[in-house]
């Protein structure tokens, strides 16, 4: 089961960095999503995809899969997400003040 | 700290009460008074150390600085560091006599000129005195540093500024290497001290590193001392009042290479590699420092020149003379010493008739306002003390009787003579070219001490010419110091032994710690009878002085066949504007202002460096041992995620991209149920959800996507650099998964009813065992919030689209 999900998780990587190295802004943030799905995904595997229950403590239950990764995701989504909406909304401002939002356009002046 | 210490550091004391004398008191005294106590004060006390260190003696102070790392300024006061120190206080005292009539106290901003001097003055002693090579060095960069200052004093000037900056450079290179070479004694011998350096000097001998510190250690020195082809920045440093020029430029900080030479020949000396660079390096710079003065129209810079190469002469003496080292005792080493006596009595020599000569033009420039030899002439009747102490300076600088440079320039054939036959290091039939070069260049010595000497005083006064009318002898103050040296000069012709008994021969003893200096070697006579060869020598420097002197107009068109354009300057030049072109051609090039070739930089980077070292250590191994089952579900569910994830590359149309995201989102909820996270599948559906809504809010503002019209080459670019992440990520992890090294902690959180009260053990995990995790993840969001709300808010003023 791992190794399909790694493969994955670098599916997503390729994509998202594919989409990072494009010129539209939208395409970037798309590829920022992308490439936090990919990490999240890497942080479950490594602690092993074990068929338990749930981590949620029962009398009747012996095996639990792995709580950790799952707070560390948990905490890495609320992450990702507040940075994505920054991102999003600083896009939209760029847009706006630029009205581009093309990447090559958007340089700021030599030094010389 | 002792007295001494306290001698030896005195000038920086001072130097810390220069600005408030002077704003207290310059209006009604020259500040330049009570500077000059200073060195006076030195200069005596140093004097009353002169019979305790002829007599053998030396003295050892140590002062603790930086002992943990055996960094102490441990003042050790030979025959060598003595005679040095004489030098600096009483060169040092008449030129700040002579820089007070020199330097207007209305016009000049005295302040910094003396803090400066002393300074430099302070690090000079310093560096002579200490025992320490990392105070060495250390004070070897002040003095570059109060160098850098003086040079541009009036620093209004062009010329000043960018004659400061190129003796900086030059400097601090050679000082750097220099620098360099000493640590590599230091880590040959374990110790700093010099001392114990020369005490161990057969462990240096045997280490690989002789050579590298050889060459690195001779990098400095070369540097300091405008050796060839380090002798650029010597002309440029003319720009300095004319005081900063004699004192620093001709007596003392030039001579600080020679020092560091002289100090470091008990260690390298008596090698063939030492021998020939330094005897190599000195004859070539005497032979193009002459040329190169006969040619020059500003007097300062043919006293440049003229410096340049009488310290090649000195540095020549001293790679001859190192060969007493060679030979350990007995006739053969005296027979060298006598150019390492030649060298130490040339140095003291140079020292005072070139601070007379300095002072000479300085007070021509002064008087008349220029110091162009093509303007000049006629000065004989009006300033008749000055012409004299140039006649006894450039006299004596041309080697002629009865002034001390005849001695010593008599001193110099005879270890020219001697070096012609060594044939100890191999290459016998080479040295008979030393002889011939000083020769030659004693020939061209001649010419240019004679047309400083007749140019500017015989022939017809030009008033016309001159920037100052009314041109009149000097004042009685500004006579006082160039007099003192001048009748220096002829003491010294007479008197020779006194001088050699109480400086030269124990500085000489510090040099070549062997040399028995009783042996009648090193009497100095003017006369050694028709039978010598040097005596001829010198009448036939003389004769073709002569000669040449007076038929410079005939041959100086000679000169046009060495073209401006291939001089050292400009090869300097070329070569600093050529390295500010090529960095600067170089940074345009990759730093491209695109935000795109940063992050091929930076992938290229990780795959490059993550690949390579995993292929290096050759640790590509998989282990597929799996837990979990594959069913049909799961199969489904990726291949779908796949192809959402391919279709926001490959549509063009924007609200399919940001669904196939959000498809990918869900998806990821969907895994997150099959893999038991239930706390992780409710969060990633909601943020998933209120992204999804946020793209599509802000799409609406965003330009439509569009035809990609990208070239070919970026395409296949982007898709290279990201299949590589793509694939490195999945090795590592792979490589990664299939090798856990240590049991997880997590049986240990299974203890969440017991310790924290809660059933569900991720969000126990969450706000208890790692509580702070969390706090600041909260506060991520409340920032993220509140940059939302100020980038929706907050206007430049002015703006132009105000709707919001």
């Amino acid at each position: 089961m791992e190794y399909i999900i790694l493969i994955l998780a670098g599916i997503l990587f390729a994509t998202a960095i594919y989409n990072i190295l494009q010129k539209q802004l939208l395409r970037i943030i798309i590829g920022t999503v992308l490439l936090s799905h990919g990490a999240h995904l890497v942080i479950l595997t490594m602690g092993k995809l074990k068929r338990g229950n749930p981590p949620i403590l029962d009398e009747s239950v012996t095996n639990y899969t792995d709580p950790l990764p799952q707070a560390l995701i948990l905490t890495s989504i609320v992450i990702s997400f507040g940075i994505t909406s920054l991102l999003l909304v600083l896009s939209y401002r760029t847009a706006k003040e630029n009205n581009t939002d093309n990447m090559e356009e958007m340089r700021g002046e030599s030094n010389e | 700290m002792s007295f001494m210490h306290f001698i030896i550091l005195l000038p920086f004391i001072a130097a810390i009460f220069i600005p408030f004398v002077y704003k207290k008191w310059n209006i009604h005294l020259h500040t330049g008074w009570f500077v000059i106590i200073v060195p006076l004060f030195i200069f005596i006390n140093l004097l009353f150390q002169i019979p305790a260190i002829s007599n053998g003696d030396t003295i050892f102070l140590s002062m603790k600085w930086i002992p943990s790392l055996g960094i102490n300024f441990d003042i050790y006061l030979d025959g060598l560091a003595l005679m040095f120190a004489l030098i600096i206080s009483g060169i040092g005292t008449l030129v700040v006599l002579y820089s007070i009539f020199y330097m207007a106290k209305e016009r000049e901003a005295l302040h910094n000129f003396y803090v400066y001097l002393l300074m430099f003055m302070g690090a000079m002693l310093g560096l002579v005195s200490s025992d320490n090579v990392l105070v060495l060095y250390t004070l070897w960069e002040l003095t570059s540093v109060s160098s850098f200052l003086l040079i541009a004093y009036w620093y209004e000037r062009k010329k000043s500024r960018s004659g400061a900056l190129k003796s900086m450079i030059i400097t601090v290179f050679g000082g750097l290497a220099m620098l360099a070479g000493l640590i590599m004694l230091a880590m040959i011998t374990d110790t700093y001290s010099i001392r114990e350096m020369i005490a161990s000097v057969n462990l240096i001998i045997e280490s690989p590193l002789f050579i590298p510190a050889m060459v690195l250690v001779l990098l400095g020195a070369f540097t300091k001392s405008a050796q060839f082809p380090f002798s650029i920045w010597l002309p440029d440093a003319m720009e300095a009042p004319t005081p900063v020029s004699a004192y620093l430029h001709s007596a003392t900080m030039v001579k600080a290479g020679l020092y560091l030479l002289a100090r470091m020949t008990p260690i390298f000396g008596g090698s063939a590699a030492w021998f020939w660079l330094v005897g190599g390096v000195g004859i070539i710079t005497i032979f193009y420092g002459s040329i190169r003065a006969v040619r020059q129209t500003d007097l300062k810079a043919l006293l440049a020149y003229s410096t340049i190469s009488q310290l090649g002469l000195i540095m020549s003496l001293l790679g001859v003379g190192s060969a007493a080292l060679y030979f350990n005792i007995g006739n053969a080493q005296e027979v060298y010493a006598v150019a390492i006596f030649a060298a130490l009595f040339h140095l003291f020599n140079h020292s005072t008739f070139k601070g007379a000569l300095f002072m000479v033009v300085g007070i021509i420039d002064h008087e008349t306002g220029t110091r162009d030899i093509r303007r000049l002439g006629g000065l004989l009747t009006i300033m008749p003390v000055t012409f004299t102490i140039a006649l006894i300076g450039s006299l004596s600088m041309a080697g002629l009787p009865p002034f001390n440079g005849f001695l010593s320039k008599e001193m110099f054939f005879t270890g020219m003579l001697h070096a012609s036959e060594v044939n100890i290091f191999g290459l016998d039939g080479w040295t008979i070219l030393f002889p011939i070069i000083a020769w030659i260049a004693s020939v061209f010595t001649f010419i240019y001490c004679m047309i400083l000497l007749l140019k500017p005083f015989l022939g017809k006064l030009q008033p016309e010419k001159l920037p100052k009318d009314n041109v009149h002898e000097a004042p009685f103050g500004m006579l006082v110091p160039p007099v003192i040296l001048g009748s220096l000069v002829v003491l010294v012709f007479f008197f020779p032994n006194l001088l050699a008994e109480y400086i030269l021969k124990p500085a000489l003893v510090s040099v070549i710690p062997t040399v028995s200096t009783g042996n009648e070697v090193f009497e100095i006579h003017a006369w050694h009878g028709f039978d010598s060869i040097e005596l001829w020598m010198t009448i036939g420097v003389i004769f073709f002085g002569l000669l040449l002197f007076f038929s410079i107009k005939k041959w100086n068109i000679a000169f046009r066949f060495f073209p401006d354009k291939l001089s050292l300057n400009n090869l300097y030049n070329a070569t600093i504007e050529n390295m500010e072109k090529q960095s600067a051609s170089f940074t345009d090039r990759y730093m491209t202002g695109n935000i795109r070739h940063y992050l091929l930089y930076i992938f290229i980077f990780i795959t490059v460096i993550m690949i390579g070292s995993l292929i290096s250590f050759d640790a590509i191994s998989f282990n597929f041992s799996s837990t979990g089952e594959i069913s049909i579900y799961d199969i489904g569910i990726l291949v779908v995620m796949v192809a959402a994830a391919m279709t926001t590359l490959l549509t063009k149309n924007r609200i399919t991209a940001i669904v196939s995201l959000g498809a990918v989102g869900y998806l990821m909820v969907m895994l997150f149920v099959i893999f038991r996270a239930p706390d992780l599948a409710l969060t990633q559906m909601v943020v998933e959800t209120v992204t999804t809504v946020l793209f599509l809010l802000c799409f609406y503002h965003l330009p439509k996507l569009g035809k990609r019209l990208e070239k070919m080459k970026f395409k296949v670019t982007n898709l290279i650099i990201s299949i590589g992440v793509g694939l490195t990520v999945t090795i590592m992890t792979l490589i990664a998964s299939g090798h856990r090294l240590h049991v997880p902690i997590t049986n240990f959180f299974e203890n969440a009813y017991e310790l924290a009260g809660a059933k569900n053990i991720v969000n126990a995990i969450l706000v208890d065992f790692r509580g702070f995790d969390t706090m600041l993840e909260i506060s991520v969001l409340l920032i993220a919030g509140v940059g939302v709300f100020t980038l929706i808010k907050l206007r430049p003023k002015g703006s132009e689209n105000d709707e919001a």
